[in-house]
């Protein structure tokens, strides 16, 4: 048994060893030790909360705490780096859905002893179950998506915005009348919780797959939001600091994904985008000539360059060619030329996909460059070798103000002496605009599995 | 474990300004370890949801509160472990010439 006292500056030990590792990912070489600072965190308040006088029993939570630890693990092993995107989603879900659960259970303890419920409380309860509910089923629609268990393009019918309306009115409205009801009552609360379920999955299935990335945040953004929702419900103020830490991270990188992408984070949620109105522009650039290139007049140009810029984008996680990219690169740098990659915010599908599937394949990370960062180079580069991207180089977001991603970022390989591009097929991209990339009199195309056509540039490169 | 409603709201309007300043340091090519490090912060609802499965008050808590701790706990440490595996492999360019 500890004293209170002692008990919370324990919980606020942890707090601060959190904070102190956040703190410590601002940088790659400290990043791995702050994680662990964390994690220790983590278990000072696990520990803390097991010599808690409230707790008497302890075979059940030493068999969830058994259960968990195992299943923990053996995902974190068993995922591959390409498929972190669904992992973290599914992590997001597994926060917010054990939120859910301690409000249930506060909820359901209650109304077993016939317990008047504070207002404050009362209130904190019905936003747990909401975000909770919200995160758990939203995440595994994102699961869902990203894993090839459903069509990741949006999924949209007729009313929609409106029905979503109508049930998180519904929500606010039932979750506001059982909060100012002292004595719990069952219908209301089951209401809240069967409701935000459904919200959850309602608000997922209109976004598609390249908008991932700020759903995976924002979803992230609600499973902090629950946590510190569920502090509010049980006073416990470790809950809340975390929490609300979790609720900023999700939000700012939510901001940066949609600055980079140009577009406001209600047009995201709301917009169904690259579903209907984005085939638009398609007809325009079709029929233009496209040059197709060998993969030894590829390798030539390769093997001879000073520079090679690389953009890769989903197509090589999607190809898992991580590996071949870096042993291409080996190759040229051995040659004498120099190699760079250039990352955009949204290649991929979450915040800093590539760099982690680059990482895998023991690319330094200084050799990694931020849009902002590479975008002059391009300029001095010979050749810029596109890997599987695809809307991040398309021009006309500079230059068409009738396409859809007019306004975004790109990075520019255009300004390159020559452009290379690995694609399997002339299909558009994710959003179905048509890229005037490929019809460049600069550009030339690599048809092919991407991690197939490394391949074989690798094999021309080395017998140049 | 007692917070009012009113420190309570202090205390998350004062973490959500430091944890804005904080993530604002993280460079982007650590967005993704970033994200999962975090999501395993939120795990921290594990407190709850331990104090709801010892509470020993009846088997409706202890059957919620046995998922929610094995929910919790996967969240805390796949999150970490994950973490860990890919902040492993980040390395720094070996010298070159």
């Amino acid at each position: 048994m500890i004293p209170g006292a002692i008990e919370q500056l324990l919980y606020l030990l942890a707090a601060v060893l959190f904070i102190v590792g956040l703190r410590r990912l601002a940088s790659p070489a400290t990043a791995r030790a702050g994680n662990r600072l964390s994690a220790l965190g983590m278990l000072l308040a696990i520990v803390v909360t097991l010599f808690d006088r409230q707790i008497v029993s302890f075979p059940v939570i030493v068999a969830g705490l058994v259960v968990g630890t195992a299943l923990g693990l053996w995902m974190a092993r068993a995922v591959k780096m390409t498929a972190m995107p669904q992992m973290v989603a599914l992590l997001n879900g597994l926060g917010g859905g054990a939120s859910l659960l301690v409000g249930a259970g506060v909820f359901a303890e209650s109304l077993r002893t016939a317990q008047a419920i504070p207002a404050g409380t009362g209130v904190t309860i019905q936003l747990t179950l909401l975000i909770g509910a919200v995160t758990l089923t939203g995440s595994l629609v994102a699961y869902a998506k990203l894993q090839g268990l459903m069509p990741g393009r949006p999924i949209t019918f007729p009313l929609q915005q409106w029905i979503n309306a109508l049930v998180l009115l519904a929500i606010v409205v039932i979750g506001a009348f059982a909060a100012a009801t002292p004595l719990p009552i069952f219908w209301p609360f089951a209401a809240v919780v069967i409701l935000s379920l459904v919200l959850g999955l309602l608000v997922v299935l209109p976004i598609g797959g390249a908008d991932m990335p700020v759903v995976i945040s924002l979803l992230n953004s609600y499973s902090g939001l629950a946590a510190a929702m569920t502090g509010f419900v049980i006073g416990s103020s470790v809950l809340i600091i975390s929490g609300a830490l979790v609720g900023a991270s999700g939000i700012i990188l939510s901001q940066i994904m949609c600055k980079a992408m140009n577009r406001p984070l209600a047009n995201v949620l709301f917009g169904a985008f690259g579903s209907a109105s984005a085939q638009a522009g398609s007809a325009e650039a079709s029929g233009l000539p496209v040059r197709s290139v060998s993969a030894e007049d590829a390798a030539i140009q390769l093997g001879y360059a000073r520079l090679v810029i690389v953009v890769p984008g989903y197509g090589m996680a999607v190809a898992q060619a991580q590996h071949e990219v870096r042993e291409l690169a080996e190759l040229i740098e051995k040659r004498g030329g120099d190699v760079k990659y250039a990352i955009h915010p949204v290649a991929g599908r979450m915040p800093g996909h590539m760099n982690v599937l680059l990482a895998e394949a023991n690319v330094p990370y200084d050799r990694l460059y931020d849009m902002d960062a590479i975008n002059g180079e391009f300029g001095r580069a010979d050749v810029a070798l596109v890997v599987g991207a695809n809307d991040v180089v398309n021009p006309a977001a500079r230059t068409d103000p009738s396409s859809p991603i007019y306004g975004m970022p790109i990075l520019d390989v255009t300004q390159a002496h020559s452009v290379i591009v690995l694609k399997r097929s002339m299909k558009p991209g994710f959003a179905g605009i048509e890229n005037a990339l490929f019809h460049d009199p600069k550009t030339s195309m690599l048809f092919g599995d991407a991690k197939g056509s490394l391949a074989r540039l690798v094999s021309e490169v080395k017998a140049l | 474990m007692p917070t009012s409603l009113l420190t309570g709201i202090v205390i998350f309007v004062l973490a959500t300004f430091l944890g804005v300043s904080l993530i604002q340091r993280v460079p982007p090519t650590l967005h993704t370890p970033l994200m999962s490090g975090a999501n395993a912060v939120s795990g921290i609802t594990i407190v709850g949801a331990l104090v709801l499965a010892g509470s020993g008050t009846g088997w409706i808590a202890g059957v919620v509160g046995f998922i929610a701790v094995v929910f919790a706990m996967m969240n805390v440490v796949g999150g970490y472990a994950v973490t860990d595996r890919m902040l492993e492999m980040f390395r720094k360019e070996p010298e070159r010439k």
